[in-house]
């Protein structure tokens, strides 16, 4: 098998390994965690799940972690089966969803202590953990317990004993969720810098669209306890594989439309299928509002593609403009600047780009907002 | 369900919307009220007496009386029994406290055993002797065990029977305090099961563990009743040496005494009290 993701950079750096989970269940009485997943990373690769709550996530990390057994299903990391190795013999690094650090040691206790475990010297530990701090950008902080810590920093240092082992696998579970805005984009941007320098094979969960898309070389997207899509963010944004994906990854218009050959028609407009072999007839079609542009509209005309702008929501460099077509309200995500010039109240006249769509599957013809 | 929420440490009721005329401090009244004339005023009392002689004039002297021979066997008694019973008492119910809180936790055995250590943690006195005495004293229903009557050990083992109730309630928040994270990090990390109690659970225990087993010693020291029904003939620790200089008829100068012995034992509860309260404030830091 090839993998591309592997940094081989020179002959310290460590490829990663590759993991394989085949047909892999888990049950709590009768709500079904894990449905018989497949799912192989590759070595060096982070591939990040996304799903709503309860979709099997965390099972996923804690069943490769070892924290949990499957009832069903096979785990090999590298060619060896580890289905029922212990947690302790497994060699991966974990950073929990809630913070986990030791209370009663320092940072920098708290990063050797993986190494204290595999009886590593003092001094040669020691120095270990403060490179990882370094790495984490928190070596002036090494000398404080936890709850001197915010909670960033804390998990940052988490991620540092994760790494501090040099572990065969990383696995991530929300370590960002409980930060804000700012420090979790640099956090995340800081996990796949250290990840593409190291080269371990990473599971990154998360239930945060915009985080996937960022940081992982594939995602995959979860539902009930299955893989509805693994593909490159940039397939799993464009080319969703069901209208799951579609509405779970980003904002999507659910528009009617009459399916007939290669193409759909919305309101009058003909846009390619992603699909071809989408059977003919009455449809929803779904439209992503960055394919949506608006100009303003004097004319006074009315048709199918005009009509008024009910709300702006600033969302930074761009803007979501909500507009109200008569029998459906559309999403358009314009330039902050572009939606300026339309505030709420202004007749628009709508162009839908022409990018290849996904017809959903259920109820068609049914036009929601 | 929440049977300890109460006893967790820092826990604090929530402020329900407080009238803007009545000032914060207002209902600690009857609080500061009860200390004052139920702690404070007989401890005043205690220690003033003990610094006085029999007709009203400031004596130090009498003070002196702790570093008597007689009365110091007097108080290690005291403290052999209180180490033994809280030792035992703090071993055996962390274990069972352990037990109980690996369990389900809204579960009825947690329950059952959170409400009988309750009772039980309040059985002493007179009726824990009798029930002893009635199963193995001289016409005991099981056995007439000899051993029953050695102090420290026999008597120690009887304690142990209120102290153990006590040390599961008063560990089981410390327990319950150890989060599920911890151990399955330090088991990711390649910890065994041991490593992870000698480094991370055993450590994090700890303070509570002492401060609970002082406590426990604390309560030893002031449970008077069981081990006066058990053997009123000897004289074994103060509390008994209080009581008999109290009710002998030989003169004013007894209380004087009783008051001294009681002095010592409260420059012991204090000692014991102030380790339990930072050992507690260490504890509750990590275990929130
Ligand atoms: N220990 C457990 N006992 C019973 N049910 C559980 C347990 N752990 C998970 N579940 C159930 O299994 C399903 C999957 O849970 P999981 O924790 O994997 O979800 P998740 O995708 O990580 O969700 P979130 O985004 O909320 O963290 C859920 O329905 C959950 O209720
Ligand atoms: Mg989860």
């Amino acid at each position: 098998m090839t993998s591309p993701m592997t940094r081989t950079q020179d002959g310290t750096a460590r490829a990663g390994v590759e993991v394989r989970m085949d047909g892999l269940s888990r049950h709590y009485g009768p709500v079904v965690a894990l449905d018989k997943l497949d799912l192989t990373v590759q070595a060096g690769e982070l591939i990040a799940l996304l799903g709503p709550s309860g979709c099997g996530k965390t099972t996923t990390l804690r069943l490769v972690a070892g924290l949990e057994d499957a009832d069903a299903g096979r785990i090999t990391v590298g060619g060896k089966d580890i289905t029922h190795l212990s947690a302790s013999k497994r060699d991966m690094g974990m950073v929990f969803q809630a913070y986990s650090l030791f209370p009663h040691m320092t940072a920098r206790q708290n990063v050797a202590f993986g190494l204290r475990l595999r009886r590593i010297a003092a001094a040669t530990r020691d120095k270990r953990a403060i490179e990882m701090l370094e790495l984490v950008g928190l070596s002036t902080q090494a000398d404080r317990y936890p709850h001197q810590l915010s909670g960033g920093q804390q998990q940052r240092v988490a991620l540092a004993r994760a790494l501090a082992i040099e572990p065969q696998v990383l696995l991530l579970d929300e370590p960002l969720s409980a930060l804000d805005a700012k420090v979790r984009a640099q956090l995340r941007d800081e996990i796949r810098r250290i990840q593409l320098e190291v080269g371990t094979t990473t599971l990154f969960v998360t239930h945060d669209q915009e985080e996937a898309l960022a940081i992982a070389d594939r995602v995959g997207v979860m539902k009930d306890g299955r893989l509805e899509q693994l593909a490159p963010p940039t397939d799993v944004y464009s080319r969703p594989a069901t209208s799951f994906v579609a509405e779970f990854v980003g904002l999507t218009n659910r528009l009617a439309g009459t399916v007939s050959g290669q193409t759909v028609t919305v309101r009058g407009r003909d846009l390619p299928l992603v699909d071809p072999s989408t059977p003919a007839g009455p449809a929803t079609a779904l439209v992503r509002p960055e394919a949506v542009t608006l100009a303003s509209d004097s004319t006074g005309d009315s048709g199918p593609l005009v009509g008024t702008v009910i709300a702006v929501t600033f969302l930074g460099a761009t803007s979501r403009v909500t507009v109200d077509l008569g029998d459906t309200t559309i999403l358009a995500q314009l330039t902050t600047a572009d939606a300026a010039e339309l505030p709420a109240g202004s007749r628009v006249a709508l162009t839908i780009r022409p990018d290849p769509v996904l017809v959903s599957a259920d109820s068609p013809a049914l036009s929601e907002a | 369900m929440a049977v300890v929420a109460t006893t967790e440490p820092g826990a604090r009721p929530a402020r329900a919307g407080r009238r803007a005329s009545i000032p914060g401090w207002v209902g600690t009244v009857p609080f500061l009220a009860y200390v004052g004339v139920f702690l404070l005023l007989p401890t005043g009392i205690v220690i003033v007496d003990a610094l006085k002689n029999p007709s009203g004039a400031w004596q130090f002297s009498s003070v002196t009386e702790l570093g008597n021979p007689l009365v110091r066997t007097y108080f290690i008694g005291s403290l052999k029994l209180c180490l033994i019973s809280s030792v035992i008492g703090a071993v055996f119910g962390a274990i069972l406290a352990y037990a109980v809180a690996s369990g389900n936790p809204d579960g009825v055995v947690r329950r059952l055993y959170l409400a009988a250590s309750g009772v039980l943690a309040q059985f002493g006195g007179i009726t824990l002797a009798f029930a002893f005495l009635t199963l193995l004293g001289p016409v005991g229903l099981l056995a007439h065990a000899s051993w029953f009557y050695d102090f420290p050990w026999g008597i120690a083992l009887i304690y142990a029977y209120f102290e153990i109730p006590l040390m599961v309630l008063v560990f089981m928040p410390a327990i319950d305090g150890l989060k599920v994270q911890w151990r399955e990090a330090s088991e990711n990390l390649g910890a065994s099961a041991w490593q992870y109690w000698r480094h991370v659970g055993g450590p994090l225990l700890a303070p509570a563990f002492i401060g609970s087993t002082l406590l426990l010693f604390a309560n030893a020291l002031s449970a008077f009743a069981t081990i006066e029904a058990w053997e009123s003939q000897i004289a074994y620790i103060v509390p008994q040496q209080i009581s008999i200089s109290l009710s002998s008829e030989v003169g004013l100068s007894n209380i004087n005494y009783a008051d001294v012995l009681a002095l010592g034992m409260m420059v012991m509860v204090a000692i014991i009290m102030t380790g339990y309260a930072l050992l507690q404030r260490r504890a509750s830091r990590w275990l929130r």
